[in-house]
Order: C-alpha cells, then structure tokens, then sequence
C-alpha cells in the first residue's frame, strides 16, 4: 500500500538563512499586533468587562432582530449588542456593566425577562458584576504570565539556558500575535479564551521543545558542523514530524469549528491560528535565537569558519559562514549517521 | 524491544478492560444503567460522568455577603448593648449616644462613672469574636481625656462577622434550595464573604434566584398611632406599593419564632393564596400578649422592612398560628413559605456572578460536543491510516484507549465533564497522536540512515521518550495552572487537557510499542511498514 506524505523526504531547507526575513517580518507582526491591541482594542466578553449576555431562542421560530436591538433603548441598558447566528430562531443580546453595583445588573435582566418573556425562551443568562470581572481580569493574567515562568523554569533545568530564553522569546511571540489575532477579528475575548491561550503556549513550547531536543543531540552527535548548519539539519530531520502533528491537531480543531457550537467557536478558532503561528515560531524565531545568544558548536565553527577567509567578528556571521559552507559542500543527513552508527547504538545519556 | 515483559502486558491489558467498565456506564442512557445496577454487584457500578451545568443545564450563582449590611447590623446592635450597659449601671451620659462612620460614641462626663462602665464596654468584644484572644481586637474601644468613649468595629471585626455570616448562610441557603426539591445542589464558601451555589437541572432559574435573594427576615410590629413619639417608629414602604406606613421600631414577634410555615389559601377571601404559620412556645405566648393588650390596632407583619399586611386585631389571637395575606400569587406564597421555613439571612447576600443555562441549550451543547469528538477522532483516525498503514492502526487502537483512559479518569476524579472540557479532548485526540508521529518519524529516520528494523524501531522508542516527556511536561504546566486558576467550565477544560497529557504516555508510548512488539514478533517484517 502506498501510504500519504506530507512532508518530503530528506529535506535540506535552510531555515536559518531566512531568519534575515523571519525576524523584521515577525517584529512587524508583533508591532501591528500591540498597535492593534492599543489602538482598536479587544472585545471583552462579559468575563473581563462585566455585563451581561443572553441567549435567546424565539417561541415562534424567527427572532426579531431589529426589535431586541431596541431594548437597549427601551428599557435603558446603554449600548446593547444583538446578533444572530446559526438558526432564525436564535439570537443573543449583550450590554454592558449597568451604573449601580450589582444589584442593578439583576434588575436589567429582570426587566429584559418582563419585556421578551413571553415570546422567548432565555437558553442562557450570564450575568458577571464588576468585581468578579476583574478578578477575572487578574487571575487570567496571573495564568498566562506563571505559566511561562514556570516552563521557563522547567526549560532552564532541563536544557542550556539558551534553549529556554531562546523558546520564551518564541512563545512571548506567539502570544503576541494570538493578541492581534483576537484584535483584529473581534472575536470575544473571555475566560474560555485564556484557556485557548495557555494551550497555545503549551503547544508552542511543546513543537520547541521537539526542534530544541533534536538540536541539543546533534549538537552532541556532530561537533563538527557550524552552529547554523547543525540547526538547520536537525529542524529538517524534525519537519515530517512537525507537519504531521499540525495536521492532526488542525483537523481535530476543524471538527471543532465546523461542529463544537458557538459556545466554543472563538476558542477553536483561535487555536487554529495558534498551532500555525507556533509551528513558524518554532522554526523560525526560537532555533535562529539559539545563534543570537551565543550558542555555539564550538569545533564546528571553528572548522566552518577556517574555510572562509576573515569572518571570525561577529556571530551572526559565524552562523552565516557556516551556512555558506554548508551549500558548498553539504553532507547528507544521512551520511553521517551512517558513520556514526556503531556510537549512538549506545543508549543516549538523559 | 522485542522482551516485552509479561506483567507490563497483562497490566496495560488489566488497565485498558478496568477503563472501559468504568466508561462504559456513562455511554448508556440513565434509565439503562439504573435498571442494570440492580441486577449487578455494587463493585461492578461504577458513577457515571459528571455533567457540568453548561452542559445539563442548570444555575451557578455566586452570591456576596453585603459588607455594608453587616456593619450596619454590628452599629446596631452595639448601640442597643451600649443603651443596656449605661441603663444598668445607671450612668447619664451628655448628648445621647452619637453615631460614627463604623460605630458609636458617647461622652460621659463623671470620671468615676466612666471607670465603672469602660470594663463593662470593653466586654462587648467577646461577642465579635468566636475565638477567645488571639488576633487584632475585633472592637476598638478608645477613651478621650474630655470624657469622650469612642467604640469602633474593627476590620478584623468585621471579617470576623462576615465569615460567621457566611457560615450561616450556608445552612440557610441549604434548607431553602433542597425545597426546590433539585437533585445534588451544591453550596460552598468561597474566600472570605463569598458562596457559590450551582443547582444542575433547573426547570426554573429565576426561583433560585428569588429565593436566595430574599433575606426573609419577618418581623410582628405595631402600626403607630397618633400622638405616639415619632422617635419610636419608622416610615417603611408597603409590599404593594400603596406608600408608607409609620411603623413602631420595637419588633414584638420575630421569624425566629416560627415553627412551621406552609402555603395555602383562605376560603373567606375567596381562596386567596396565603402562607400559614405556627409559632413555637415562646412565640405563641408573646403573640397572644400583644394581641391581648392591643385589640383593634393595627398589626403589622414586615417582611424585609417592607409592610407586606397590617390587619386590625379583632379579637387576641392565642393558639399560636396564624396567617399572612397580602395579594400573593401561588406561587409568591410558595416561595415565602419556603422562605419562613428555612429561616433569615443574618446578612444580605448580594448576587455578583450568574451563570444560568436551560435544559435545552445544555443538550444542543452535548449534541455538539459528541458531533465534534466523532467527527474529529475520525478524520485523525483516518488520516493516521492512511499515512502509518499498520503502524496507523496501532496508533488508532492507542488513541481508542487514551480516550477511554480520559473518560475514566473524569469518572474516577469525579471532575464534571463542561463543554470547554469536550474541546480540550477534542484537541487531546490530535495531540495525543502526536507521540505516535515522534516515534515513527524517528524510527523511519533510524531505518533510512541505515539500521535494521529492529535496530530502527529500539532506537526509534528510546530516542523519542525523552522528547515526549520534554514536551508533554510543558503542557502539562500549562494545564495545571489554568486548573488553578480557573472556574467552571475552563477548569473542566484542564482537567482533560491534564489526564489527556498523563495518559498518552501509556497510551501512544507503551502500549503502541507493546503492539509494534507482538507485530515484529508474528509477522517477522522484512521491510520497515512505514
């Protein structure tokens, strides 16, 4: 049987070369992403801003948009947000905080449950006062910056502290971006959208930790490559794994957009738009920051940079030396596995 | 590789059958299962999931103890002390007692007067604080050089009281939500002047509401008559909006005096739903007194601070039971019944989080969820055929297991099972995967660099662990703080995401290379499947 490849075989991209358009590209993106967040802001569900949504279905089969958008005016909630969606029957309203504690948010629902009780059925009430919302504010984000201190940590302890700054930058981007991401769209933001943004972060460190773990046992395997050309072998040797699991966890999430319902549809989405960006960022942004921070194959260099005449400045050009040697004269993944072989039959030391 | 030792094999084995009977009572319909638990020994029936309430429908209520109406009670009670203490040690103080922000003052000007009553004022903290000593003083009483005593609840006070609060309201909220007659209503503290009650499966959310809102405190006082001392009685709002009634501020009978509350309705008025009561002794005997010495008053039943009736006293009401009347529907009367029954709220519990999903949403979110899970496992499944072929089916056998390991993980946890929690298994099915695809893109890369089969596959597993760990612990950060830090639904969300990550090292690790064992061992594979 012939069985389906993604990826092709034995590739010898060089990732590395490109990080002189990966990285003013992906600072572009960050920039636009915190312009965005500025300027245009995010739109807060009800878990971080306050307020109150209802979701209704119409008794008779079709809601009247045009009449629930004017409650807001009718029963003074201030600015009141309504929208359709999946069926003609359903429709959700959304107004913001009401002056006057908690009490007040009670009595808006109590006065929008006399005025469309009859008519519509209310699935769902969710009401959150200003306090819990910013509570939320703070435990969310309380999350998101312990969880990359704590993996930060777990990087640092389990590889060279490049590895883990060098993954930290990448997730910090990742984060960024999912930020624009949630900006740009509109999607709401709530508490079900930290979640997505922690597993991002889980995820985009996990696809790091693959490329890393791959880079930190070549480095031990061959000393003699340039820095630049022993992360560009072991992201390739990786790359079918990459694409295979994207693919897997994209068609899970597609599932999930396609089929999970509303309630969960911003978070599906934004996960999709996750698993791509830390799929780039692993490849692109956290393994070229391993030659910015002064991670060095040290006898490889020194071999890479012997057959170039005076580039011993700086390192970026020493991984670029490296690079170049490797177009000239490029070893094969293979080759040196081969020779290598009898060694590494050994089991590898943890 | 191929040494795949026995009792790993019966254990994964053990462990795989265990989950599915653990399982497998959670996928049949209730009526099924309840009718099989009878005919089968009780170790042999396992609970079944828990569902949480995005997803049966159902309210969760967060409700905050009013700070406010606390201290006001605490000022309250403490001038009514302060009056009692001065008024038996008959001590004249200048001016009345005054009032401050978060107490009361009042100035004494003999000296002497002023030493015998300062112990006796300083003694009123032993009523703030349950535990003896120990702490910041839950009353702070000062004393000025002009004479002046000055006593003011503390913040430690305060915490102390609302905390008491809590407590009792907890017990309060029980009895009033259990005569909903819902099943397996949940009540509990959270922090220090909060709680947190979720009732799956309601029919009516709004009742909930009403009921816990109220804080039912019923009190007997006469209307005040002409010519009485105004300073004696208050202005207070009627039940059906006719305007005010001056109301004398003593409270003959209180709430705490009933025994039993129930609804019914009254044939004279033409079957008017009503709420009749019965007091206890102590209740009975004051209630027949002041009926006694006050016939043809007004007497006012104030639920509240709000007049609900005053009927005239016609003639001394001394059996001790009685009734209140006061337009209500049917089911207003229920629910003040239920009310009067369980008792007042020592405080006013204001709600600051509401979270009501009906019954119908919850099944479309269950429909949902299961269309998504079906819809996403196969086209994992089929794509990991297609591309694995045999080793695809190990991996899909490893997959049917880690999700059967996820399930019975949640059962054995008793964690809830919340529509975010359906996603995160969802998104566990294609990571779970994800282990697979590290091992067999290691062993093709071992076996394309020259080694045999059997080499290729050792060196594929070994290499692969440490990655899978590497990777997995990074996740699992990631879902343990979110657990930690999130409610509801989110938590529900990373408890799957968390036992997705655990199992998968059974599940895509051993288990797939025990499979991949007993294949290489039967089928003696020339040529490497994949």
């Amino acid at each position: 049987m012939k069985l389906l490849r993604l990826a092709p075989e034995n590739t010898k991209f060089p990732f590395m070369r490109f990080r002189r358009v990966s990285y003013p590209f992906s600072a572009l993106l960050s920039l636009i992403a915190v312009a965005l967040f500025i300027f245009k802001g995010m739109n807060f569900g009800i878990d971080f801003a306050g307020g109150t949504v209802i979701e209704l279905r119409a008794k008779n089969g079709s809601a009247e948009v045009g009449v629930l958008r004017g409650l807001g005016e009718g029963l003074k909630l201030g600015d009141i947000e309504v929208q359709g969606f999946g069926n003609p029957a359903d429709a959700t309203l959304r107004f913001g905080l009401q002056p006057g504690g908690d009490v007040a948010q009670q009595a808006a629902v109590e006065r929008v449950r006399e005025k469309v009780g009859n008519d519509y059925e209310l699935r769902r009430v969710e009401v959150v006062g200003p306090r819990v919302s910013n509570e939320l504010v703070q435990s969310g984000t309380l999350g998101v910056v312990l969880s990359i201190l704590a993996v930060l940590g777990y990087l640092w302890f389990r590889f060279e502290w490049q590895f883990a700054v060098g993954a930290v930058i990448a997730t910090m981007h990742d984060l960024l971006l999912t930020v624009g991401f949630f900006s740009i769209t509109q999607l709401e933001f709530n508490t079900t959208s930290i979640a997505a943004i922690l597993t991002i972060v889980g995820y985009s460190l996990n696809e790091t930790v693959v490329v890393l773990d791959r880079i930190r046992e070549n480095m031990r395997k061959y000393k003699k490559l340039g820095t630049a050309q022993m992360i560009d072998m072991s992201i390739n040797a990786v790359l079918p794994r990459t694409i295979m699991t994207a693919t897997t966890v994209m068609l899970a999430l597609i599932a999930l957009v396609a089929f999970g319902g509303q309630v969960i549809r911003s978070f599906s989405l934004a996960m999709i738009w996750g698993i791509f960006v830390a799929t780039y960022s692993s490849i692109f942004i956290c393994s070229p920051m391993l030659i910015y921070l002064g991670l060095r194959n040290e006898e490889g260099d020194k071999a890479a940079a012997s057959h170039e005449v005076a580039s011993k400045d700086s390192q970026t050009r020493d991984g670029q030396s490296g690079l170049e040697s490797a177009e000239k004269e490029p070893p094969t993944t293979s080759a040196p596995a081969k020779k290598k072989s009898a060694q590494s039959r050994k089991p590898r030391q943890a | 590789m191929l040494r795949f030792s026995t009792w790993k094999f019966i254990a994964i084995v053990a462990m795989t059958l265990a989950a599915i009977l653990v399982v497998t009572p959670s996928m049949m319909t209730p009526a099924h299962y309840e009718a099989l638990k009878e005919r089968l020994p009780a170790w042999l029936t396992p609970p079944t999931i828990v569902l949480g309430l995005d997803l049966q429908g159902g309210s969760h209520v967060m409700l905050e103890v009013d700070k406010a109406d606390i201290l006001t009670t605490q000022v309250k009670n403490l001038r009514e002390d302060v009056r009692r203490i001065l008024r038996e040690e008959k001590v004249a103080i200048t001016g009345g007692i005054g009032a401050t922000p978060r107490g009361v003052q009042l100035r004494v000007a003999d000296a002497a007067d002023r030493e015998r009553i300062l112990p006796k004022l300083r003694l009123l903290r032993n009523g703030f604080s349950a535990r003896a000593g120990g702490g910041d003083s839950p009353l702070d009483v000062e004393e000025t050089p002009d004479g002046l005593i000055r006593l003011t609840v503390t913040d430690a006070g305060l915490v102390e009281k609302t905390r008491r609060a809590v407590d009792q309201s907890i017990e309060v909220i029980r009895r009033r939500v259990d005569a909903l007659g819902t099943r397996e209503p949940s009540i509990q503290r959270e922090g220090d002047d909060r709680i947190i009650v979720q009732v799956p499966g309601l029919q009516d959310p709004e009742q909930l509401k009403t009921i816990l809102g109220q804080t039912a405190k019923l009190e007997f006082r006469l209307v005040a008559e002409a010519g009485q001392n105004p300073a004696d009685s208050e202005e207070l709002e009627q039940q059906d909006g006719t305007g005010k009634l001056p109301i004398e501020k003593q409270v003959m009978v209180q709430g705490e005096d009933l025994t039993d509350a129930q609804p019914g309705f009254d044939q004279q008025r033409g079957g008017e739903p009503v709420v009749n009561f019965r007091f206890n002794i102590r209740g009975a005997q004051r209630f027949g007194e002041v009926t006694s010495k006050n016939v043809d008053r007004l007497f006012a039943i104030v639920l509240d601070n709000k007049v609900i009736s005053a009927p005239r006293i016609l003639t001394p009401i001394t059996g001790g039971s009685g009734q209140i009347s006061g337009r209500f529907t049917v089911e207003e009367a229920n629910n003040l019944s239920i009310l009067l029954r369980a008792g007042a709220l020592p405080a006013k519990l204001n709600i600051v989080e509401e979270r009501t999903v009906g019954p119908g949403l919850g099944q479309d979110s269950i429909d949902a969820g299961k269309r998504a899970a079906y819809v996403g496992a196969g086209l994992v499944v089929v794509y990991m055929l297609i591309t694995y072929g045999v080793f695809g089916v190990f991996a899909n056998l490893a997959l049917f297991v880690h999700i059967a390991f996820i399930f019975a993980g949640l059962v054995l946890l008793g964690s809830t099972l919340t529509l975010p929690g359906i996603a995160g298994i969802v998104l566990t099915i294609g990571m779970a995967v994800d282990s697979n695809v590290l091992i067999y893109e290691r062993i093709r890369e071992e076996n394309h660099a020259g080694r045999t089969i059997l080499a290729s596959l050792d060196a594929g597993f070994k290499r692969a662990f440490a990655t899978i760990v590497d990777s997995n612990v990074t996740m699992f950060v990631a879902a343990a703080i979110l657990y930690f830090l999130g409610t509801g639904p989110v938590r529900g969300f990373a408890v799957s995401l968390a036992l997705g990550i655990l199992t998968t090292i059974i599940t895509a690790y051993t288990m797939t290379q025990m499979m991949i064992a007993i294949w290489y061992h039967y089928a003696r594979p020339t040529r490497l499947p994949i």
